[in-house]
This record gives structure tokens, sequence and C-alpha cells, in this order.
């Protein structure tokens, strides 16, 4: 009897086919290339603001191409995906005892969408969507 | 091994997770308004550039795509390396120096206006 | 009783004569209510002596009989058979080498474990006389959970992170380390520290949560680890920024 182990190499491009979990787990990571891509068009539209009127009017023109359009479906798609994964995992993070016992996860989250929903609200109705 | 200085690019990820969490949905909502001809008051010439006129006005829009470009560039380098490219170093100087980059662009443009 | 042939698919491997593990198919007669370890074991002794597994308890408590069974990792005897309505796929904890079959080799998390100091290191030498610790039920809550670990390292099975890099300290090494820098009888974090919130320490964690999601102890290591995270920042701006800092 000897010993020789066998090490069963982890393929590292191909590793989370393996399970849906780690498939989930990517698509909250690939969320950031959208997210981050759509920070880098809200930087051009400030800069754009900085430039004056015309500058800025010819940003939200170009807001409007069909591409521009897709994209912005696919970042806010992204952006709320994170979100959800983000409130979700908060309790994990920080959970919060009180007393002898902890707070229920659920309340955690919970109270994170709410906020999430009424300051969402609050930045609509200041725009003046509502 | 010694302790890690990972709380620096790790704890402005943390809160621009947090931020894009909070915000950044609801602001794609409103370009998107934008881009389909139904330009929100808020984003309008006028009205957006009086928000920027106020320090606590380019304070907030700063601060929420400054940590959003952190919190993604970060976020990405550790995609990255998921995906297999085993060159973290480098990945990581584009990415962070990308986030830096295009904030401090921002910040010169807020603090002209 | 029902009875129900199950088909079992299991790795075996055999240093002394295989170069590389193989798959072996097995038809047994279960009884309904059995779990994995049960089909096993009723392997080894009516149809092939020569299968080689760990397992102890048979209760979910010792941690020995972890495996993949269906890609997932499982306690052999806490997965029940109803459960599986087709082929099983029986193979070692992923992501440790394999000894012999389904028995894997568990030195490098031994020694992780070692690492961490998983053990009350008090604040100050207190003789017997003194008298036991005392600790309020709010102070046990705060570890409790964590404490539950059975060493079973399934979550090291199911860490991506730690396949990719298994210099990686680890779930439930890290989270040991957690549950006694929580313990208020405990005075031994500023060790701990020097260990975990290093590179191959917490910061090799990226959240997957698979850990939790496997571990048969509710014990919920990413919870722990992003906690360890958040805390290390904590001090690090307190080394770093704070007037009167340690470096």
């Amino acid at each position: 009897m000897s010993r020789r182990p066998y090490v069963r190499e982890v393929p590292p491009t191909a590793w989370y086919f393996r399970h849906p979990r780690y498939l989930r787990y990517m698509a909250r990571e690939v969320t950031s290339i959208f997210v981050g891509a759509y920070c880098v068009l809200l930087t051009v539209g400030v800069l754009r603001l900085a430039q004056g009127q015309a500058s800025y009017e010819a940003f939200l023109q170009a807001l409007q191409s069909p591409a521009s359009i897709v994209f912005q479906l696919l970042a806010f798609a992204a952006a709320s995906y994170h979100a959800v994964t983000w409130f979700t995992a908060t309790q994990k993070a920080m959970p919060l005892q009180l007393g002898d016992e902890f707070v229920p996860g659920g309340w955690i989250a919970g109270a994170h969408f709410v906020g999430w929903g009424l300051l969402s609200a609050a930045i609509l109705y200041f725009a003046g969507v509502f | 091994m010694a302790k890690s200085h990972k709380p620096v690019v790790w704890f402005p990820f943390a809160a621009g997770g947090t931020v894009v969490a909070f915000f950044i949905p609801v602001i794609a909502l409103l370009t998107l308004l934008a881009a389909v001809g139904h330009v929100p008051a808020g984003l309008q010439y006028d009205q957006l550039l009086a928000v920027a006129h106020h320090p606590l006005g380019k304070l907030a829009i700063f601060s929420v795509l400054a940590l959003s470009l952190w919190g993604s560039a970060h976020r990405l380098r550790c995609t990255c390396f998921d995906f297999g490219l085993r060159i973290d170093g480098l990945v990581a100087a584009v990415l962070y120096v990308a986030a830096i980059a295009c904030s401090l662009l921002a910040g010169y443009a807020l603090l002209g206006l | 009783m029902k009875e129900r042939t199950v088909q079992l698919e299991v790795l075996r491997y055999n240093p002394d004569t295989d170069s590389e593990p193989h798959f072996q198919r097995y038809e047994v007669v279960c009884q309904d209510e059995w779990v994995v370890l049960d089909a096993l074991n009723e392997v080894k002794e009516t149809l092939d002596p020569t299968l080689n597994y760990r397992w102890s308890c048979h209760m979910a408590v010792c941690g020995s009989c972890g495996m993949m069974i269906n890609g997932e990792p499982k306690l052999a005897c806490h997965t029940f058979l109803r459960d599986y309505p087709g082929v099983i796929r029986v193979e070692p904890l992923a992501h440790f080498p394999i000894e012999r079959d389904l028995v894997t080799t568990p030195d490098d998390f031994m020694e992780k474990l070692k690492r961490v100091k998983p053990y009350l290191i008090p604040k100050k030498p207190k003789p017997l006389e003194a008298g036991e610790y005392r600790q309020t039920p709010a102070q046990l809550t705060k570890f409790r959970q964590y404490s539950m670990c059975i060493n079973c390292m399934l979550c090291y099975a199911a860490c991506p992170e730690y396949g990719l890099s298994p210099h990686f300290i680890g779930p439930a090494a890290i989270t040991l380390a957690h549950r006694y820098n929580q313990d208020s009888r405990d005075g031994g974090r500023d060790e701990r520290q020097e260990v975990i919130a290093t590179q191959e320490g917490v910061w090799e964690c990226t959240f997957v949560g698979a850990c939790s999601e496997v571990c048969p102890g509710h014990v919920d290591p990413a919870s722990a680890l992003q906690q360890v995270k958040i805390l290390s920042c904590f001090d690090w701006i307190g080394e770093h920024l704070l007037p009167g800092g340690k470096k």
C-alpha cells in the first residue's frame, strides 16, 4: 500500500458551469460590467452638463439611439438584480442582535427593500416624474 | 503573512455596492425615460444645472458616481479572476485607475460649475 | 418496509494500480428509508469489500462521511435515497486530493484549522479557584451558531475560491476563528487577526455563499466571513488612520 493522492484540478475558466449556484453567483458578479459601463455613461453626462446647454442637449439626444436604449435597459436590469442580491445579503454581513436574539434576517432584508422603494419614489417625485 | 491592506479597496467597494443598489436602478429609470423622449423635469438642463450648482448637489452627484464606479471596478476585478484571467495585478491597476480617472473628471467638471 | 434497487455510481481510485480515478456502477438492493451511507455499507458487505470510505457516527455529528452526491457536497449519513429517483453518483469531496476511492486527504484543512487557534485564549490567566467563567444568554447567542461546526469540510468542497486558490484559509477555519473572537471569555482576537486578516485569509473570499448553502450544521460561514471583513476594515482604520494606531 502506497500513498499517491490524486489531485483533481479545478478548470479555471469553466468552473462555474459545475453547479447552478455558481452561475447565480457569476450572474451577480457580471452585473458589474453593465453597472460600471453605465456609470461611465453618467460620467459623460456630467461632463456634457459642464460643457453647456448645447452639449448636454446633444447628450440627451444621443441617449435616444436604439443601442443606447438597449444598453440602458440592460444596465437597469443589472443594477436591479444587484440591488436584490445586495439587500438580501445584508443580513449576513451585518446581523443585528437585540438582547438575547438575532433580529430575523427577513426583517433586515425587508427594511432595506422598503427603504429602497421609498427612496426611489422620492427621487422620481423630485425629478418631476409624478 | 502580514495583515492585508485590502480594506483600502474593499471598504469603498462595500459602500459603492450599497450606493449602486439604492441609486443606480432609479437613475437608470430616469435616463430611460429621457431616452424614450419623456425627459423628466429633473434631467432638463436648467434644473440639473441648478442641482449641480449647489454645493450639496455637487457632493451628492460626485459621491454617488465615484462610489458606484469604484464598487463596479472592484467587483469587475474579482469577476475577471473568476473567469480565469490570472493577471490580477494588471486588471486591478487598469480598473482602479479607470474608476479614479472618471471620478476625477466628474469632480473637476462639477467644481467648475 | 419497501425495497428498491438503487444504481450507485461510485468514483474508484486505487493508488497502487490506477493512474486516475474511474466510475464503477453498483446495483444495490436498498430499504426505502436508507441513506446513501447505508447503501455504501451494503455494497461493502455484499458486493465489493474493497470499497473505501470514511464514516463513524451515522447521525450527522462526527463529520466524517462528507462526499459529493450528484455533484453536491453532502454528509452520506444525512442524504436519503428516497430523494434521488435516478442513478446516484458518489464522488470524494471536491477540492481535496483523493487518497483512495471516497477517502480524501484532509491535511490542508487540518493545518489551517490549527493556524487560526480555534480554542479559548483567556484575556488573563485565571486560577481554578477563581471559579467558572460566566456568560449571559446574549453573550452566548453572539457565537453559538458558529460553534456548531463539525469540521466536515463540505464548505471547502463547495467553495470555488478555495478550489481556485488552495492557499485560501477557507470558510470553516475562519468561521471558527470568528466564533472565538466573538466569545466574551476570549482575548485572542489580535493573534487570530494576524492569520485571518491576510490576503490568503478572509480577503480571498468573494461571498459566493455556497459554504452556507451546503453546511449541514446551519453554521452560515458566509455570514461569519463578511463580518470578519467588516471588522478587519475597522481594525485597519484604527491602525492606519486614527492617531495612536498600532502601525
